[in-house]
């Protein structure tokens, strides 16, 4: 049953590689300067290292948006976007894998009544545009830097011919490494919470976590699209699209490449923060848009001759089609799906408003006199709370998310000796474990609750502020995450 | 990377080889007309052996680039553009033989006086085809430099006309035979042709050229 749900996510991920795998060997395979087979070999391979050793990143932003956490829940997302994609692409309508899986997501958050956390859509949305524009920049820069040294160091065609083979090789490894871990998001990202695998330790060193498992499976998925059906779209797709000279289609390939792995490597992301410059939010992007943004940077650098303006009213277009368009097609799916089919696509989570949630509501400028009536009330699923607190105010859909975020009842227990056991070797900083230890025997019924009383309980466990604590703070958040899923009590905190 | 650019290197090194044919048979033919005007016909006799052998080599040495071109699928943007380009330029070498060949079996007799203006013909003309080589060579590993060679196998195409007309002019002014006029004029007429051939080839260059712009 578990490997039927992944189904659809599964054929999601062969749709992504069939259409995608154009964007990274669509200009080598079409000029003939590299055989399909070796660059699908590639590509296959590097997607899936990719999505396996960086695919986490981009895939939190996704959780951040929506947590589906039923596996049927992500069958009916995945569906959707799938569907959707399928659809726009025969009806030659501009589309992107990732703005459709945000459209899902949003279409699940709705049929659920959970909250969509504003701060992660904006982020997303804005890097709809931002990624483009990166990308052309990026081409327009390469551009001007590879011609010039072409000039100064005469190579001849030959030559020039042979390192651009090299070349279409070496970046096509790497565009296929990024849009792996980048991508690899819009697959699997919405299973992470219901993934069916355990994690597998290998000579208590590594451990092969149940995420990275799925994105295995994720990967393998793409890399078989690439392999099966890719050809086909690039003789297609590529013969309009990407007729342009071999190194102009390198240096398109380096500029989304690059534009991938920024959106999508964690360990990019520490290396940003720790040299104080601004860091990039980790989302999928989609690697059709960036192609087209760099083919427009390289028309700029060219003097703006020859650039398809049309071509960039169709990106406009995808980005308020495809979501729009998976949002409803997963609704309307999720409402068959549980109510034909009877397959719970969410796990009811329970809230109750408490004085102390109130209290802690109010520190965070919501009004809480709408609130009042609910008190100690309890309530079981999001679109019951969210109906229920509708009915008493006009919120906002931030408020909403804050109170959403407050009153999730929870459970956690600590245990000095669990902790001891679990967390000794090195997994959370030694301060931080004899706080924690100090904490034994108390229970907590929300997850602020606890976070209050780790901070309370030692300065180590608070975050710090300033420019440079960024990458502190996120190693204690990760810390932080580690703990509550250690103390959590399952039973409690799900129905199921 | 030397190992993965050895291929590359002996193809480079056949094409400006072949190149090198063409710019020895143009020597070779500024040479032979010499020797054929000053009368020295052995001279001359070693020249056509020469050329003849040049070009059959050429021949093959064309065929050896255009086989390793397709076969081994290089340069596909451009491997058209470059054929052509070879081919062409095999145009010019033969009709350089083939007018030495001409020159063996008619044995056209040139009036004396006409005889520096045959050999200033010849040089133009070959001063054309070196032009032209030289361009295909800016073509292979310098872009900015095939514009001015360009140029210069255009310069001397146009002095090939005019001087090949004085010499038409000349010959129809004097009062001997029509058929040691019409004989003269034909074979000005065909050393001319050589560099329009030239000049031929440079037209595809400019084409070819712009489309290797990135």
């Amino acid at each position: 049953m578990i490997w039927f749900f992944l189904t659809s996510g599964l054929f999601l991920g062969w749709s992504l590689g069939a259409n995608h795998g154009v964007n990274i060997f669509g200009t080598a395979v079409v000029s003939k300067m590299v055989r399909f087979k070796t660059a699908a070999i590639i590509a296959g391979i590097f997607v899936t290292l990719g999505a396996v050793i960086s695919g986490e990143g981009a895939s939190k932003t996704l959780n951040e948006l929506g947590a589906v956490n039923t596996l049927a829940g992500s069958f009916t997302v995945a569906l959707a976007v799938a569907i959707t994609v399928t659809m726009m692409t025969k009806l030659k309508l501009p589309v992107s894998v990732s703005q459709a899986v945000v459209g899902g997501i949003i279409g699940w958050n709705i049929f659920t009544g959970s909250p969509t956390d504003t701060t992660s859509l904006t982020k997303i949305l804005s890097t709809w545009v931002v990624g483009p524009v990166l990308s052309a920049g990026f081409a327009l820069i390469i551009f001007i830097i590879i011609a010039a040294i072409l000039r100064k160091i005469k190579l001849h065609i030959l030559r020039l011919d042979a390192l651009t083979r090299i070349g279409f090789l070496i970046i096509g490894a790497f565009a296929s490494y990024s849009l792996g871990a980048n991508n690899i998001a819009n697959v699997m990202g919405m299973f992470v919470n219901s993934a069916p695998f355990s994690d597998i330790h290998i000579f208590q060193i590594f451990i092969f976590s149940s995420t990275k498992q799925l994105f295995l499976v994720g990967g393998i998925a793409i890399a078989i699209g690439i392999f099966t059906y890719s050809y086909k779209v690039m003789l297609t797709v590529g013969n309009e699209l990407y007729k342009i000279t071999p190194i102009t289609g390198l240096i398109v390939v380096l500029s989304e490449a690059i534009v991938l792995f920024l959106f999508s490597s964690e360990q990019l992301e520490y290396w940003l923060i720790s040299h104080k410059l601004p860091s990039i939010p980790l989302v999928p992007l989609s690697s059709t848009q960036l192609t087209i943004g760099a083919v427009i940077g390289v028309g700029l650098a060219k003097g703006g001759r020859g650039i398809n303006y049309k071509i960039l009213g169709k990106i406009v277009t995808g980005w308020a089609f495809a979501p729009i368009t998976a949002a409803l097609i997963c609704f309307v799916t999720l409402f068959f799906v549980q109510n034909v089919f009877e397959q719970k696509v969410v796990n009811q989570i329970k809230y109750k408003i408490s004085s102390e949630v109130l209290t802690t509501l109010s520190q965070h400028n919501i009004p809480i006199e709408p609130l009042l009536k609910l008190k100690d009330k309890d309530f079981t699923g999001s679109a019951l709370f969210r109906q229920t607190l509708k009915k008493e105010h006009k919120w906002k859909e931030n408020q909403i998310y804050l109170i959403f975020s407050f009153s999730e009842l929870d459970s956690f227990f600590v245990d000095s000796t669990i902790a001891k056991n679990n967390l000794s070797n090195g997994k959370i900083l030694h301060k931080r474990l004899e706080a924690l230890k100090c904490l034994h025997g108390r229970a907590f019924s929300y997850k602020w609750q606890f976070e209050n009383a780790l901070e309370t309980s030692s300065d180590a466990w608070k975050p710090k502020s300033g420019n440079d604590a960024n990458i502190y703070n996120k190693r204690l958040k990760k810390e932080k995450s580690l703990v509550y899923d250690l103390f959590r009590k399952k039973s409690q905190h799900s129905d199921e | 990377m030397d190992l993965l650019l050895k291929k590359t290197k002996e193809l480079e090194m056949q094409i400006d080889e072949y190149l090198d044919m063409i710019v020895k048979g143009a020597l070779t033919f500024r040479t032979s007309i010499r020797h054929y005007l000053n009368g020295q016909l052995d001279r001359f006799s070693d020249d056509r052996h020469n050329i003849d052998e040049i070009e059959s080599k050429g021949d093959s040495l064309r065929r050896a680039i255009e086989t390793k071109l397709y076969l081994e699928t290089l340069i596909p943007e451009f491997r058209g553009d470059v054929l052509g380009l070879l081919e062409s330029a095999d145009k010019v070498l033969n009709m350089m033989a083939d007018t030495l060949a001409q020159f063996d079996v008619e044995m056209p007799k040139i009036l004396e006086e006409l005889k520096p203006l045959y050999i200033e013909l010849t040089d133009a003309s070959t001063f054309a085809v070196e032009a032209m080589v030289t361009a295909i060579r800016s073509y292979f590993t310098e872009l900015n430099k095939v514009r001015d060679n360009i140029n210069k196998a255009m310069y001397y195409e146009k002095e090939t006309d005019k001087i090949s007309e004085k010499i038409k002019r000349t010959v129809f002014q004097t009062s001997i035979d029509l058929c040691f006029k019409i004989h003269m004029r034909y074979f000005a007429y065909h050393i001319e042709l050589i560099a329009d051939e030239a000049e031929d080839v440079c037209d595809r260059l400019s084409i070819a050229t712009i489309k290797r712009h990135l």
